[in-house]
Protein backbone atom coordinates (compact mmCIF):
# COMPACT_ATOMS: atom_id res chain seq x y z
CA UNK A 1 0.00 0.00 0.00
CA UNK A 2 3.00 2.62 0.62
CA UNK A 3 4.64 2.38 -2.18
CA UNK A 4 0.98 2.99 -4.37
CA UNK A 5 0.63 5.71 -2.56
CA UNK A 6 4.27 7.31 -3.22
CA UNK A 7 2.99 6.74 -6.66
CA UNK A 8 0.28 9.36 -6.78
CA UNK A 9 0.61 12.74 -8.77
CA UNK A 10 3.62 11.19 -10.25
CA UNK A 11 4.19 11.08 -13.77
CA UNK A 12 6.03 7.88 -15.93
CA UNK A 13 8.19 8.63 -18.42
CA UNK A 14 10.94 5.97 -18.08
CA UNK A 15 10.71 2.20 -17.20
CA UNK A 16 13.26 2.84 -14.76
CA UNK A 17 11.39 5.70 -13.07
CA UNK A 18 9.70 3.06 -10.80
CA UNK A 19 11.41 1.25 -8.12
CA UNK A 20 11.01 -2.66 -7.56
CA UNK A 21 8.44 -2.48 -5.09
CA UNK A 22 6.54 -0.25 -6.62
CA UNK A 23 6.41 -2.77 -9.58
CA UNK A 24 5.53 -4.97 -6.87
CA UNK A 25 3.02 -3.17 -5.22
CA UNK A 26 1.27 -2.20 -9.08
CA UNK A 27 1.73 -5.93 -10.05
CA UNK A 28 -0.03 -6.71 -6.68
CA UNK A 29 -2.97 -4.65 -7.48
CA UNK A 30 -3.46 -5.68 -10.93
CA UNK A 31 -3.65 -8.93 -9.65
CA UNK A 32 -6.36 -7.53 -6.63
CA UNK A 33 -8.09 -5.94 -9.98
CA UNK A 34 -7.91 -9.06 -12.28
CA UNK A 35 -9.47 -11.18 -9.42
CA UNK A 36 -12.67 -8.80 -8.85
CA UNK A 37 -13.32 -6.30 -11.64
CA UNK A 38 -16.39 -5.28 -10.24
CA UNK A 39 -14.81 -3.93 -6.82
CA UNK A 40 -12.83 -1.49 -8.53
CA UNK A 41 -15.55 -0.33 -10.69
CA UNK A 42 -16.20 2.95 -9.04
CA UNK A 43 -12.51 3.94 -8.10
CA UNK A 44 -11.85 6.77 -10.38
CA UNK A 45 -15.66 7.71 -10.52
CA UNK A 46 -15.53 12.37 -10.85
CA UNK A 47 -12.15 11.56 -12.70
CA UNK A 48 -11.27 12.38 -16.02
CA UNK A 49 -8.44 10.49 -17.88
CA UNK A 50 -6.66 12.70 -21.68
CA UNK A 51 -5.30 10.35 -24.16
CA UNK A 52 -2.93 12.24 -26.71
CA UNK A 53 -1.58 10.38 -29.27
CA UNK A 54 0.32 12.29 -31.61
CA UNK A 55 0.62 8.93 -33.65
CA UNK A 56 -1.63 5.94 -34.56
CA UNK A 57 -1.77 3.08 -31.82
CA UNK A 58 -5.08 2.21 -31.34
CA UNK A 59 -4.08 -0.81 -28.78
CA UNK A 60 -2.28 1.27 -26.65
CA UNK A 61 -5.15 3.92 -26.44
CA UNK A 62 -7.52 1.29 -26.51
CA UNK A 63 -6.42 -0.35 -23.28
CA UNK A 64 -5.52 2.79 -21.47
CA UNK A 65 -9.12 4.26 -22.19
CA UNK A 66 -10.41 0.68 -21.27
CA UNK A 67 -8.61 0.17 -18.01
CA UNK A 68 -10.29 4.07 -17.20
CA UNK A 69 -13.88 3.28 -18.00
CA UNK A 70 -13.65 -0.41 -15.80
CA UNK A 71 -12.40 1.96 -13.46
CA UNK A 72 -15.70 4.12 -13.32
CA UNK A 73 -13.84 7.27 -14.84
CA UNK A 74 -14.62 8.98 -18.38
CA UNK A 75 -12.02 9.56 -21.43
CA UNK A 76 -11.04 12.32 -23.16
CA UNK A 77 -9.56 11.20 -26.42
CA UNK A 78 -7.92 13.28 -29.65
CA UNK A 79 -9.62 11.52 -32.18
CA UNK A 80 -7.43 12.87 -35.23
CA UNK A 81 -4.12 14.94 -34.33
CA UNK A 82 -3.85 15.63 -38.03
CA UNK A 83 -6.97 17.80 -37.29
CA UNK A 84 -6.44 19.34 -33.83
CA UNK A 85 -4.24 21.79 -32.30
CA UNK A 86 -1.42 20.57 -33.86
CA UNK A 87 -2.19 21.19 -36.97
CA UNK A 88 -1.99 24.94 -36.46
CA UNK A 89 1.62 24.91 -34.80
CA UNK A 90 0.61 24.87 -31.54
CA UNK A 91 3.72 23.50 -29.40
CA UNK A 92 3.45 20.43 -27.13
CA UNK A 93 4.20 22.48 -23.72
CA UNK A 94 1.16 24.37 -24.77
CA UNK A 95 -1.15 21.34 -25.76
CA UNK A 96 -0.45 19.71 -22.56
CA UNK A 97 -0.94 22.91 -20.34
CA UNK A 98 -4.58 23.21 -22.13
CA UNK A 99 -5.43 19.64 -21.68
CA UNK A 100 -4.35 19.39 -18.14
CA UNK A 101 -6.57 22.05 -17.13
CA UNK A 102 -9.74 19.50 -18.54
CA UNK A 103 -8.05 16.23 -17.26
CA UNK A 104 -6.41 14.40 -14.15
CA UNK A 105 -3.92 12.66 -16.20
CA UNK A 106 -2.73 12.41 -19.67
CA UNK A 107 -1.49 9.37 -21.44
CA UNK A 108 0.85 10.37 -24.49
CA UNK A 109 2.36 8.87 -27.47
CA UNK A 110 4.14 11.07 -29.38
CA UNK A 111 6.81 10.47 -32.64
CA UNK A 112 9.34 12.35 -30.41
CA UNK A 113 11.86 10.58 -27.95
CA UNK A 114 11.78 12.78 -25.06
CA UNK A 115 7.97 14.25 -26.00
CA UNK A 116 7.07 12.54 -22.42
CA UNK A 117 9.98 13.78 -20.27
CA UNK A 118 9.43 17.32 -21.71
CA UNK A 119 5.26 17.05 -21.53
CA UNK A 120 5.88 15.72 -17.93
CA UNK A 121 7.69 18.98 -16.98
CA UNK A 122 5.05 21.34 -18.35
CA UNK A 123 2.47 19.16 -16.69
CA UNK A 124 0.56 20.18 -13.97
CA UNK A 125 -0.85 16.96 -13.25
CA UNK A 126 1.08 13.55 -13.92
CA UNK A 127 1.67 12.05 -17.25
CA UNK A 128 1.60 8.98 -18.77
CA UNK A 129 4.21 8.04 -21.35
CA UNK A 130 2.35 5.95 -23.91
CA UNK A 131 5.35 5.53 -25.89
CA UNK A 132 7.75 8.12 -27.14
CA UNK A 133 9.55 7.68 -30.77
CA UNK A 134 12.22 4.58 -30.69
CA UNK A 135 12.68 5.79 -26.87
CA UNK A 136 10.57 4.43 -24.16
CA UNK A 137 7.30 2.33 -23.33
CA UNK A 138 6.81 1.68 -19.95
CA UNK A 139 3.76 0.48 -19.74
CA UNK A 140 4.28 -2.08 -22.23
CA UNK A 141 7.09 -2.70 -19.80
CA UNK A 142 4.77 -3.60 -16.67
CA UNK A 143 2.38 -5.29 -19.03
CA UNK A 144 5.18 -7.55 -20.21
CA UNK A 145 6.70 -8.00 -16.89
CA UNK A 146 3.69 -8.61 -15.14
CA UNK A 147 2.65 -11.13 -17.74
CA UNK A 148 6.02 -13.23 -17.09
CA UNK A 149 5.25 -12.61 -13.36
CA UNK A 150 1.76 -14.39 -13.76
CA UNK A 151 3.08 -16.89 -15.87
CA UNK A 152 6.03 -17.63 -14.66
CA UNK A 153 5.61 -16.68 -10.82
CA UNK A 154 8.70 -14.98 -10.94
CA UNK A 155 10.83 -11.67 -12.52
CA UNK A 156 14.37 -12.99 -11.33
CA UNK A 157 16.10 -16.01 -12.71
CA UNK A 158 15.17 -16.38 -16.18
CA UNK A 159 16.20 -16.59 -19.65
CA UNK A 160 14.75 -14.07 -22.04
CA UNK A 161 14.98 -14.44 -25.97
CA UNK A 162 13.98 -11.14 -27.95
CA UNK A 163 13.31 -11.47 -31.42
CA UNK A 164 13.15 -9.01 -34.07
CA UNK A 165 13.65 -5.05 -34.34
CA UNK A 166 15.67 -4.77 -31.21
CA UNK A 167 16.91 -1.78 -32.73
CA UNK A 168 14.09 0.90 -33.31
CA UNK A 169 11.59 -1.30 -31.29
CA UNK A 170 11.35 1.08 -27.80
CA UNK A 171 9.36 -2.21 -26.31
CA UNK A 172 12.19 -4.31 -26.64
CA UNK A 173 14.28 -1.03 -24.78
CA UNK A 174 11.93 -0.96 -22.18
CA UNK A 175 11.71 -4.52 -21.76
CA UNK A 176 15.79 -4.71 -21.30
CA UNK A 177 16.02 -1.51 -18.96
CA UNK A 178 12.92 -3.00 -16.60
CA UNK A 179 14.29 -6.87 -16.40
CA UNK A 180 17.30 -5.90 -15.96
CA UNK A 181 17.13 -4.73 -12.81
CA UNK A 182 16.04 -7.68 -11.07
CA UNK A 183 18.90 -10.91 -10.35
CA UNK A 184 19.53 -13.85 -12.24
CA UNK A 185 18.34 -12.40 -15.82
CA UNK A 186 20.00 -13.27 -18.80
CA UNK A 187 19.16 -12.34 -22.48
CA UNK A 188 19.60 -13.61 -26.23
CA UNK A 189 18.97 -11.03 -28.61
CA UNK A 190 18.16 -12.41 -31.73
CA UNK A 191 17.87 -10.14 -34.78
CA UNK A 192 19.84 -8.95 -38.20
CA UNK A 193 23.02 -7.25 -38.17
CA UNK A 194 20.83 -3.89 -39.08
CA UNK A 195 18.34 -4.05 -36.15
CA UNK A 196 20.59 -4.65 -33.23
CA UNK A 197 19.82 -3.12 -29.83
CA UNK A 198 21.80 0.24 -30.37
CA UNK A 199 24.66 0.86 -28.49
CA UNK A 200 24.35 2.75 -25.30
CA UNK A 201 21.87 0.42 -24.50
CA UNK A 202 23.96 -2.55 -25.18
CA UNK A 203 26.65 -0.53 -22.42
CA UNK A 204 24.08 0.36 -19.91
CA UNK A 205 23.41 -3.59 -19.91
CA UNK A 206 27.23 -4.41 -19.67
CA UNK A 207 27.92 -2.22 -17.01
CA UNK A 208 25.34 -3.68 -15.15
CA UNK A 209 26.99 -7.32 -15.81
CA UNK A 210 24.17 -8.89 -17.46
CA UNK A 211 24.96 -11.78 -19.52
CA UNK A 212 24.20 -10.92 -23.20
CA UNK A 213 24.26 -13.49 -26.10
CA UNK A 214 23.65 -11.39 -29.75
CA UNK A 215 23.09 -13.89 -32.37
CA UNK A 216 21.40 -13.79 -35.92
CA UNK A 217 19.26 -16.87 -35.53
CA UNK A 218 16.38 -17.95 -33.03
CA UNK A 219 17.19 -21.32 -33.10
CA UNK A 220 19.94 -21.95 -30.54
CA UNK A 221 18.08 -19.75 -27.84
CA UNK A 222 14.87 -21.55 -27.91
CA UNK A 223 15.92 -24.33 -26.15
CA UNK A 224 17.08 -22.06 -23.08
CA UNK A 225 14.73 -19.91 -22.98
CA UNK A 226 11.81 -19.06 -20.51
CA UNK A 227 9.84 -16.27 -22.10
CA UNK A 228 10.47 -15.39 -25.73
CA UNK A 229 9.50 -11.95 -26.42
CA UNK A 230 8.74 -11.34 -30.17
CA UNK A 231 8.62 -8.05 -31.87
CA UNK A 232 7.33 -6.39 -35.11
CA UNK A 233 9.59 -5.35 -37.79
CA UNK A 234 8.02 -1.61 -37.81
CA UNK A 235 7.65 0.40 -41.31
CA UNK A 236 7.39 3.20 -39.75
CA UNK A 237 11.25 2.99 -38.35
CA UNK A 238 12.61 2.58 -41.77
CA UNK A 239 13.40 5.51 -43.95
CA UNK A 240 13.56 3.44 -46.75
CA UNK A 241 10.49 0.79 -47.97
CA UNK A 242 13.09 -1.56 -49.42
CA UNK A 243 15.11 -2.23 -46.34
CA UNK A 244 11.92 -2.85 -44.50
CA UNK A 245 10.77 -5.26 -47.03
CA UNK A 246 14.03 -7.33 -46.95
CA UNK A 247 14.12 -6.80 -43.25
CA UNK A 248 10.56 -8.35 -42.19
CA UNK A 249 10.41 -11.68 -42.94
CA UNK A 250 13.66 -12.38 -41.12
CA UNK A 251 12.38 -14.09 -38.32
CA UNK A 252 9.11 -15.64 -38.32
CA UNK A 253 7.99 -17.87 -35.21
CA UNK A 254 6.84 -21.05 -36.89
CA UNK A 255 5.31 -24.06 -35.45
CA UNK A 256 8.81 -26.28 -36.00
CA UNK A 257 10.55 -23.60 -34.13
CA UNK A 258 8.29 -23.07 -31.49
CA UNK A 259 8.94 -26.96 -30.80
CA UNK A 260 12.16 -25.73 -30.17
CA UNK A 261 11.11 -23.79 -27.12
CA UNK A 262 11.54 -25.04 -23.27
CA UNK A 263 8.57 -27.08 -22.39
CA UNK A 264 7.41 -24.06 -19.43
CA UNK A 265 8.83 -21.41 -21.89
CA UNK A 266 6.25 -18.67 -22.95
CA UNK A 267 5.97 -16.53 -26.16
CA UNK A 268 5.38 -12.93 -25.51
CA UNK A 269 4.57 -10.19 -27.81
CA UNK A 270 3.64 -6.38 -27.62
CA UNK A 271 0.94 -6.67 -30.99
CA UNK A 272 -0.01 -6.28 -33.57
CA UNK A 273 1.48 -9.33 -35.09
CA UNK A 274 2.05 -8.91 -38.66
CA UNK A 275 4.08 -11.74 -40.26
CA UNK A 276 6.36 -13.18 -37.37
CA UNK A 277 4.50 -15.50 -35.27
CA UNK A 278 2.29 -17.87 -37.53
CA UNK A 279 -1.58 -18.11 -36.83
CA UNK A 280 -0.59 -21.95 -36.40
CA UNK A 281 0.86 -20.88 -33.48
CA UNK A 282 -2.22 -19.12 -31.52
CA UNK A 283 -3.31 -22.36 -30.49
CA UNK A 284 -0.45 -23.71 -28.51
CA UNK A 285 -0.92 -22.95 -24.61
CA UNK A 286 2.73 -20.95 -24.36
CA UNK A 287 1.29 -18.55 -26.67
CA UNK A 288 0.36 -16.23 -24.63
CA UNK A 289 0.23 -12.92 -26.50
CA UNK A 290 -3.75 -12.50 -26.26
CA UNK A 291 -3.83 -12.93 -22.38
CA UNK A 292 -0.87 -10.57 -22.48
CA UNK A 293 -3.03 -7.75 -24.26
CA UNK A 294 -5.80 -8.13 -21.45
CA UNK A 295 -3.30 -8.41 -18.41
CA UNK A 296 -2.02 -4.72 -19.87
CA UNK A 297 -5.20 -3.50 -19.55
CA UNK A 298 -5.05 -4.58 -15.77
CA UNK A 299 -1.95 -3.40 -15.14
CA UNK A 300 -2.67 -0.31 -16.44
CA UNK A 301 -5.89 0.11 -14.42
CA UNK A 302 -3.64 -0.62 -11.24
CA UNK A 303 -1.10 2.38 -12.45
CA UNK A 304 -3.93 4.76 -12.89
CA UNK A 305 -5.44 4.14 -9.36
CA UNK A 306 -2.36 4.49 -8.32
CA UNK A 307 -1.45 7.50 -9.92
CA UNK A 308 -4.59 9.06 -9.23
CA UNK A 309 -4.14 8.18 -5.52
CA UNK A 310 -8.15 6.47 -5.51
CA UNK A 311 -6.73 3.33 -3.99
CA UNK B 1 58.83 39.36 -31.22
CA UNK B 2 55.25 41.35 -31.24
CA UNK B 3 55.21 42.53 -28.01
CA UNK B 4 51.47 43.22 -25.59
CA UNK B 5 51.64 45.18 -22.58
CA UNK B 6 51.24 43.87 -19.31
CA UNK B 7 48.31 44.21 -17.97
CA UNK B 8 47.20 45.19 -14.32
CA UNK B 9 43.63 44.25 -13.79
CA UNK B 10 41.89 41.81 -15.89
CA UNK B 11 41.92 38.22 -17.44
CA UNK B 12 44.33 36.17 -19.50
CA UNK B 13 43.15 33.31 -21.23
CA UNK B 14 46.10 30.87 -21.56
CA UNK B 15 46.72 27.83 -23.38
CA UNK B 16 44.37 28.01 -25.94
CA UNK B 17 45.24 25.76 -28.98
CA UNK B 18 46.62 27.33 -32.00
CA UNK B 19 44.27 28.65 -34.63
CA UNK B 20 41.24 28.09 -31.65
CA UNK B 21 41.81 31.66 -30.25
CA UNK B 22 39.51 33.31 -32.73
CA UNK B 23 36.58 31.37 -32.11
CA UNK B 24 36.81 31.34 -28.56
CA UNK B 25 37.30 35.31 -28.77
CA UNK B 26 33.72 35.11 -31.14
CA UNK B 27 31.92 33.00 -29.03
CA UNK B 28 32.60 34.49 -25.64
CA UNK B 29 31.13 38.01 -27.55
CA UNK B 30 34.71 39.79 -26.83
CA UNK B 31 34.61 42.40 -29.45
CA UNK B 32 30.95 43.54 -28.20
CA UNK B 33 32.15 44.13 -24.31
CA UNK B 34 33.74 47.79 -24.86
CA UNK B 35 36.55 46.14 -23.39
CA UNK B 36 40.03 46.44 -25.00
CA UNK B 37 41.62 42.90 -25.73
CA UNK B 38 44.28 41.66 -27.40
CA UNK B 39 44.47 38.08 -29.32
CA UNK B 40 47.28 36.67 -29.78
CA UNK B 41 48.33 33.66 -32.35
CA UNK B 42 50.75 31.17 -33.03
CA UNK B 43 52.66 32.29 -29.70
CA UNK B 44 55.42 29.83 -28.83
CA UNK B 45 54.67 27.87 -26.24
CA UNK B 46 56.98 25.44 -24.09
CA UNK B 47 53.97 22.86 -23.27
CA UNK B 48 51.61 23.32 -26.55
CA UNK B 49 54.75 24.16 -28.99
CA UNK B 50 52.09 26.85 -30.27
CA UNK B 51 48.92 28.15 -28.55
CA UNK B 52 46.61 31.13 -28.59
CA UNK B 53 46.42 33.75 -25.93
CA UNK B 54 43.61 36.41 -24.67
CA UNK B 55 44.24 39.18 -22.68
CA UNK B 56 41.46 41.13 -21.45
CA UNK B 57 41.64 44.23 -19.42
CA UNK B 58 38.50 44.53 -17.02
CA UNK B 59 37.03 41.45 -15.43
CA UNK B 60 34.11 40.22 -17.27
CA UNK B 61 31.29 38.13 -16.48
CA UNK B 62 33.08 34.95 -18.74
CA UNK B 63 30.59 31.48 -19.49
CA UNK B 64 33.07 28.67 -18.04
CA UNK B 65 31.00 26.61 -19.17
CA UNK B 66 31.28 27.32 -22.72
CA UNK B 67 35.29 27.63 -22.27
CA UNK B 68 35.68 24.22 -21.42
CA UNK B 69 33.55 23.07 -24.00
CA UNK B 70 35.50 25.20 -26.19
CA UNK B 71 38.69 23.49 -24.90
CA UNK B 72 39.42 22.26 -21.67
CA UNK B 73 43.00 22.95 -21.67
CA UNK B 74 42.27 26.55 -21.29
CA UNK B 75 43.78 28.02 -18.02
CA UNK B 76 41.86 31.67 -16.96
CA UNK B 77 44.08 33.89 -14.99
CA UNK B 78 42.72 36.57 -13.01
CA UNK B 79 45.33 39.50 -12.98
CA UNK B 80 44.96 42.03 -10.06
CA UNK B 81 47.72 44.27 -9.40
CA UNK B 82 49.87 43.06 -12.90
CA UNK B 83 49.85 39.61 -10.92
CA UNK B 84 48.26 36.19 -11.28
CA UNK B 85 46.20 36.41 -8.67
CA UNK B 86 43.58 33.18 -9.59
CA UNK B 87 43.99 30.50 -11.83
CA UNK B 88 40.92 28.25 -12.87
CA UNK B 89 40.90 25.51 -15.46
CA UNK B 90 37.28 25.11 -16.91
CA UNK B 91 37.92 21.84 -17.48
CA UNK B 92 35.18 19.66 -19.19
CA UNK B 93 31.74 20.96 -17.47
CA UNK B 94 29.60 17.83 -16.32
CA UNK B 95 26.61 19.35 -17.26
CA UNK B 96 25.69 21.96 -20.13
CA UNK B 97 22.28 23.61 -20.79
CA UNK B 98 21.34 25.69 -23.73
CA UNK B 99 24.61 25.24 -25.17
CA UNK B 100 24.65 21.98 -27.13
CA UNK B 101 21.77 21.28 -29.57
CA UNK B 102 20.53 17.37 -30.23
CA UNK B 103 21.76 16.10 -33.34
CA UNK B 104 18.74 13.37 -33.12
CA UNK B 105 16.55 14.08 -35.56
CA UNK B 106 13.91 12.10 -33.61
CA UNK B 107 14.55 14.24 -30.30
CA UNK B 108 12.15 16.01 -29.43
CA UNK B 109 14.00 19.24 -28.80
CA UNK B 110 14.66 19.13 -32.92
CA UNK B 111 10.50 20.74 -33.10
CA UNK B 112 9.64 22.02 -29.60
CA UNK B 113 12.91 24.83 -30.72
CA UNK B 114 11.74 26.73 -26.65
CA UNK B 115 13.41 23.90 -25.01
CA UNK B 116 17.24 23.89 -24.38
CA UNK B 117 18.09 20.22 -23.82
CA UNK B 118 20.86 19.73 -20.85
CA UNK B 119 23.65 17.28 -21.60
CA UNK B 120 25.54 15.33 -18.88
CA UNK B 121 28.86 14.44 -19.82
CA UNK B 122 29.39 10.39 -20.11
CA UNK B 123 32.62 10.11 -21.65
CA UNK B 124 35.19 12.57 -20.82
CA UNK B 125 37.88 11.41 -23.14
CA UNK B 126 35.61 11.01 -26.29
CA UNK B 127 34.32 14.63 -25.00
CA UNK B 128 31.16 12.70 -25.30
CA UNK B 129 27.71 14.56 -23.96
CA UNK B 130 24.27 12.82 -23.47
CA UNK B 131 20.89 14.04 -24.30
CA UNK B 132 18.69 14.94 -21.31
CA UNK B 133 15.27 14.11 -23.52
CA UNK B 134 16.59 11.45 -26.09
CA UNK B 135 20.18 9.85 -24.40
CA UNK B 136 21.40 10.86 -27.48
CA UNK B 137 24.87 10.89 -27.10
CA UNK B 138 26.82 14.01 -28.87
CA UNK B 139 30.59 14.55 -29.36
CA UNK B 140 31.23 18.03 -28.59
Amino acid sequence: MGAERALQGRSLVNASDLGLEEYESLFALAESIGRDPPAYAEACRGKILATLFYEPSTRTRLSFEAAMLRLGGQVLSVADPGTSSVAKGESLADSIRTVAGYADLIVLRHPKEGAAQLAAHYSPVPVINAGDGAREHPTQTLTDLYTIRTFKGRLRDLTVAVCGDLRYGRTVHSLLRGLRRYPGIRFFLISPEELRIPEPLRDELAADGIPLTEMPEMEAALPQADVLYMTRVQKERFFNEEDYLRLRDFYILTPERLGLLKEDGIVLHPLPRVTEIAYAVDADPRAVYFQQARLGMYVRMALIAAVLGVI
Amino acid sequence: MLRVDPIQEGIVLDHIRAGLGMRVFQELGLGEKGLTVALLMNVPSTKLSRKDMIKITGVPDLDLTKLGLLDPGITVNYIQGGAVARKVKPGLPERVAGLIRCRNPRCITSTEGYVAPEFTLVNPAAKEYRCSFCGERVRV
